[in-house]
């Protein structure tokens, strides 16, 4: 980068996973080499003005980002910036962690690779830097780093090291590791507070804790239970309950089951058959004298191959209503309610809105649902719903 | 307010003497169902509630301590995922209450977000609301109390500023209390509600939950998710990085169908509310619920339309009140409102039982008509008192039979008796055979159950049933400590004669299927509820002037909750004199444009030729301006017709009946099928 004094290079661009330590070395280095810079997360800047205000906020305080106007452009910004820089005596190259110009290095942290992100209108080429992500041994040093105070390093490092071994293959997210490693040290160490085993017993260790870091993987890591929740378990219980407790334990995955009214469902079948269904097999599921068709008859070439793998295909209200009318058993008046309830369906987000929002163009839906969920309604109203649907002819 | 309402009540009314009173009983019973509606929803939310209090103040708290753990754990936004289900318009009433509570017991700072709020049109403006919502509201519940914080006009809002101003008002707030108690040192949590998260935008939440993450360690945040379908949809509008920020823990609350349960059971269920509906009504409000809604608020939206209907329309409702007000009430009814109840099926039945001088007296001598009310009005009280606790009853029997003939819940039950006379349905004969098949325990327990309920009632038939129940109960308590043995018997020294006699004896009566005590006692008791049952849950219709109580009218409540925008449309395209308020039935050339137009174009088929349609209108038209049939002009296309015939076809379009196509020039298509 050079002495201060001099002309710094106007980008860098630096990047590589999460966790792999980009911010970290940018604040030592920043600290270390006492720069003044300004750093900005680019998510939270929705707009540009907020992004120029977070800068100018930063190295001159308040006063300055008042001087913006209120949608201040990229010459605002400048000018804004000009003046501060006559006024302050400081005279030294800033680094901005994001965007602009002036005797300024802007450095750039990113997850992605600079391809995705080079604009199609030509630029000058940022220094690319790249992270590496760290290697196990790496991660275990790092993660060792962080010994309980009461106990000693080299059975933390044990630890870490059984830790890992579970779960090196699925997470290298030092950020989540350190996590997890906390969450289970606890139970890590309750054998040895009720005195069962020594501090150097790795091996008894190791078969206390990895059933329990298997689970953990299973559950928390995906955040099936709440770390609170693990957490409470681990004191409450004591081993064989756990893992009994497990089983019963439903996860956020498990709860499938949605409790819709009558109507609702069947509109919702009717959206899945219109999805999944070619249109030119209304006919021969519907209606009550269509003759015999077999499937091999409409067969097109390249129908071959299942809907199911296809995925939805767009159908129009129309079809829709008509193949609700057709499947519902009742005589059903054309209510509001009806209509009303397909868009709530929409807002659910079972169903999905394919075209633009006006109603007058005879709107095109998909439905959203998957085949298993599908079946558990239909078993609710009675309904054979594997009969009327072409893949399983 | 009130006063208008009034006036608009009066207004129209039929036999305007006593709206006034209609009103007031009517405004009566409302304010009685909306608070009992009100008690009971926060009854019912309570324990869901607390534990969503429970889950934020333990978060807040663990995240004050600092020990070893807590510091090491990456920071997690707290997250309570609140399983509401489907039916949406009930949810604001549990948010409300929700945040009340929570600004009562556990942090002022409390923010509601909608997706609605939140929808811009871009991605861009959407985020920024996010992220502003939040942050004006909770400035909001400031701008009375104190000084608000300085934020600069030209300023945006950001989760920074938001954060600064949390640390400043937390300072303020531990230097006044310092002298108190320097330790606590509180941090509220900043709780904010996601009212119906499937309706967000998934890139929006993404990126407002990694912002709040990186002010987590500052911003003690509390998330409150609420999801309408199931929990899984987090992990669908979230992929893992995003999911890995949050610490979800579920909290589902109770179903709709309970929620209705209840509702019906505290309000319809009750004779403490004297106004009834009657089973077709009543059908009508179920079915909107289980096939449309699910929403209890619109359940109770459709008895409180009942209920103004049945008061407006029905002169007699001022005798739908209690028993002192209605036997005052009947004193003062006007010539008029008599000759009505006379007027009445139900009383007309009733006056035809009577003996003839009787029949003679009812319908000339007012006073007597008035004395006869007074009596038919009390038994209609006890009626109603007496029905509920042995409709009750009856459930308790009939509700765990197998595949139950009778209904699983009451309100199935309930429209059985409100249709006819129940011991007349199949149902009840087969439940009543199931109910006979019982064993001894089941038996005795559901008995158990039945003396509970009837405990409760005060009317003086209910206590002697429970009297006459309680000696049958301990009947069947009895049976278990003298069981008499015919072996016994034969214990006595008797001759081989004697012993064979009494052998053969037992045998045959054992043939014969002689009942066992406990089976005759349980006869007994089957006869007594069916007694009860005959005497007691008749079906409204067959009381005197049940019309007073009863609202029975369930078209207008269907037309009024059902709306069938459709329908209306064609019947007023199809006979426009329905709404134009005159005689003629049918399409003839003097009604308006569209209807001839529409009237024309049933006759096509798919496609339309517009000249063809042009030519016909015109022809149409032109007879109605009384033109010669004969005459060169007639028919003839002007300009005038050209331009209504054009408004006309495209108003069709507007409704949706036609289209214009690419298939084929100069034609439309119709997107209806079916001729006239």
């Amino acid at each position: 980068m050079g002495q201060p004094h001099q002309y710094s290079y106007p980008s860098i661009f630096i990047y590589g996973h999460r966790a792999s330590g980009k911010s970290h070395v940018m604040h030592v280095l920043m600290k270390e080499l006492e720069l003044s810079h300004a750093t900005v997360s680019c998510v939270e800047c929705v707009s540009i003005a907020l992004l120029f205000e977070q800068v100018l906020l930063s190295f001159f305080g308040c006063d300055a980002a008042s001087l913006l106007p209120r949608s201040p452009s990229l010459s605002d910004f400048v000018r804004v910036y000009r003046q501060q820089c006559s006024q302050s005596p400081a005279k030294q190259t800033r680094y901005i962690v994001s965007a602009v110009e002036d005797n300024v290095t802007v450095i750039l942290l990113s997850e992605i690779a600079w391809d995705k992100f080079r604009p199609n209108t030509g630029c000058f080429e940022p220094l690319l830097l790249h992270f590496p992500d760290y290697s196990k041994s790496e991660l275990q040093q790092i993660l060792s780093q962080n010994v309980h105070p009461s106990y000693s390093a080299g059975f933390y490092s044990a630890y870490i090291n059984i830790l890992l071994g579970v779960f090196y293959s699925v997470c290298r997210d030092l950020r989540e590791l350190r996590h997890l490693a906390a969450l289970n040290f606890s139970k890590f160490c309750e054998p040895l507070a009720e005195g069962k085993v020594k501090e150097t017993d790795t091996h008894k260790l190791w078969k206390h804790i990895e059933p329990h870091l298997k689970k953990a993987m299973q559950t928390v890591y995906l955040r099936e239970v709440s770390s609170l929740q693990w957490e409470q378990m681990q004191k409450e219980y004591d081993d064989v309950d756990l893992l009994h407790l497990f089983c019963l334990l439903k996860g956020l995955s498990a709860h499938t089951h949605v409790e819709l009214p009558y109507y609702s469902k069947f509109l919702l079948i009717a959206a899945y058959l219109a999805s999944y269904n070619p249109a030119r097999t209304d006919k021969r599921f519907f209606l009550k004298h269509h003759g015999k068709i077999r499937k091999t008859n409409f067969l097109k070439k390249n129908e071959k191959t299942s809907n199911h793998l296809l995925g939805p295909k767009p159908f129009p209200l129309d079809r829709l209503l008509a193949i609700f009318y057709s499947v519902v058993d009742s005589r059903v008046a054309p209510t509001a309610s009806i209509f009303s309830q397909i868009s709530s369906l929409v807002t659910l987000q079972l169903l999905a809105q394919v075209s633009h929002d006006d109603q007058l163009d005879a709107p095109k839906y998909k439905c959203a649902v998957s085949l298993d969920f599908i079946c558990a309604i239909a078993r609710t109203v009675n309904f054979d719903i594997v009969k009327y649907l072409y893949d399983f002819l | 307010i009130l006063g208008e309402i009034r006036d608009y009540f009066v207004q129209g009314c039929e036999d305007a003497e006593s709206s006034e009173i209609r009103f007031r009983l009517c405004q009566e019973l409302w304010d009685e169902i909306k608070t009992d509606t009100e008690v009971l929803q926060d009854e019912l939310n309570r324990t869901i509630l607390d534990s969503l209090l429970d889950f934020t103040r333990k978060c807040s708290s663990t995240r004050q301590n600092s020990d070893w753990t807590s510091q090491m754990r990456a920071s997690e936004i707290p997250t309570a995922a609140l399983m509401l289900g489907v039916n949406v318009p009930d949810h604001d009433m549990t948010f409300q209450s929700l945040s009340d509570m929570l600004k009562q017991s556990v942090s002022p700072h409390v923010a509601s977000v909608q997706a609605k709020e939140c929808g811009g049109k871009g991605f861009r403006d959407q985020s920024e609301i996010i992220l502003c919502s939040p942050h004006r509201l909770c400035f909001k519940w400031y701008e009375n109390v104190e000084t608000s914080p300085r934020v600069h006009r030209s300023m945006h809002c950001s989760l920074g500023i938001l954060c600064d101003w949390y640390t400043a008002r937390t300072k303020v707030g531990a230097q006044t209390t310092a002298g108190v108690h320097t330790e606590t040192w509180i941090q509220p949590p900043v709780v904010i509600i996601f009212k119906d998260l499937e309706a967000f935008n998934p890139r929006v939440l993404q990126d407002f939950i990694l912002i709040c993450s990186q002010y987590i360690d500052r911003l003690p945040l509390t998330f409150i998710f609420g999801i309408a379908t199931s929990p899984s949809t987090i992990q669908h509008m979230l992929p893992h990085s995003v999911s890995s920020l949050l610490c979800i823990e579920l909290f589902q609350s109770l179903s709709c169908t309970q929620h209705l349960a209840t509702v019906i059971d505290k309000l319809i269920l009750a004779s403490r509310i004297h106004f009834k509906l009657n089973g077709k009504v009543m059908q009508v409000l179920i079915g909107v619920f289980l096939y449309h809604d699910f929403s209890v608020r619109n359940f109770i939206k459709g008895l409180q339309l009942a209920l103004l209907e049945h008061f407006h329309s029905q002169p007699l409702s001022v005798l739908c009140c209690k028993k002192k007000q209605a036997l005052f009430n009947v004193t003062q009814l006007s010539k008029p409102n008599l000759d009505r109840i006379r007027q009445l099926p139900s009383f007309k039945r009733y006056v035809e039982k009577q003996e003839a001088q009787e029949q003679v007296n009812l319908m000339t001598d007012d006073s007597h008509l008035k004395e006869v009310c007074q009596q038919l009005i009390k038994d209609l009280h006890k009626y109603h008192k007496n029905y509920y606790p042995i409709l009750r009853c009856l459930h308790t029997l009939t509700s765990s039979l197998p595949r139950y003939p009778l209904g699983k819940q009451i309100r199935e039950l309930y429209l059985i008796c409100l249709a006819k006379n129940v011991w007349e349905n199949e149902d009840y004969q087969s439940a009543m055979k199931l109910v006979k098949m019982l064993a001894k325990g089941e038996m005795v327990s559901l008995l158990q159950k039945c003396v509970e309920i009837l405990q409760l009632s005060k009317s003086k038939k209910m206590k002697n049933a429970l009297v006459q129940l309680e000696e049958l109960l301990a009947k069947f308590k009895q049976l278990d400590t003298s069981i008499p043995s015919p072996i016994k018997n034969l214990q006595k020294k008797t001759d081989l004669f004697q012993l064979q006699k009494t052998l053969l004896e037992m045998n045959e009566s054992r043939r014969a299927k002689r009942l066992s005590p406990f089976e005759n006692l349980r006869n007994e008791a089957l006869e007594f509820i069916d007694n009860l049952v005959k005497s007691h849950l008749s079906p409204p219709e067959s009381q005197p002037l049940y019309e007073v109580c009863y609202y029975s009218s369930s078209a207008t409540v269907r037309r009024h909750l059902n709306a069938t925008p459709r329908t209306s449309i064609q019947a007023a395209l199809s006979n426009p004199y329905y709404y134009l308020q005159s005689e003629d039935g049918t399409v003839s050339n003097t009604a308006p444009d569209i209807c001839i137009a529409y009237k024309l174009h049933l006759e096509c088929g798919r496609l339309i030729n517009l000249y063809d349609w042009l030519e016909a209108y015109s022809t149409v038209v032109s007879a109605a301006e009384g033109n010669d049939q004969d005459s060169e002009n007639f028919g003839k296309v002007d300009e005038v017709k050209h331009a209504r015939f054009i408004r006309a076809v495209s108003a069709l379009e507007f409704l949706g009946f036609i289209k214009s196509t690419k298939q084929k020039t100069d034609h439309v298509a119709r997107l209806t099928w079916g001729g006239c």
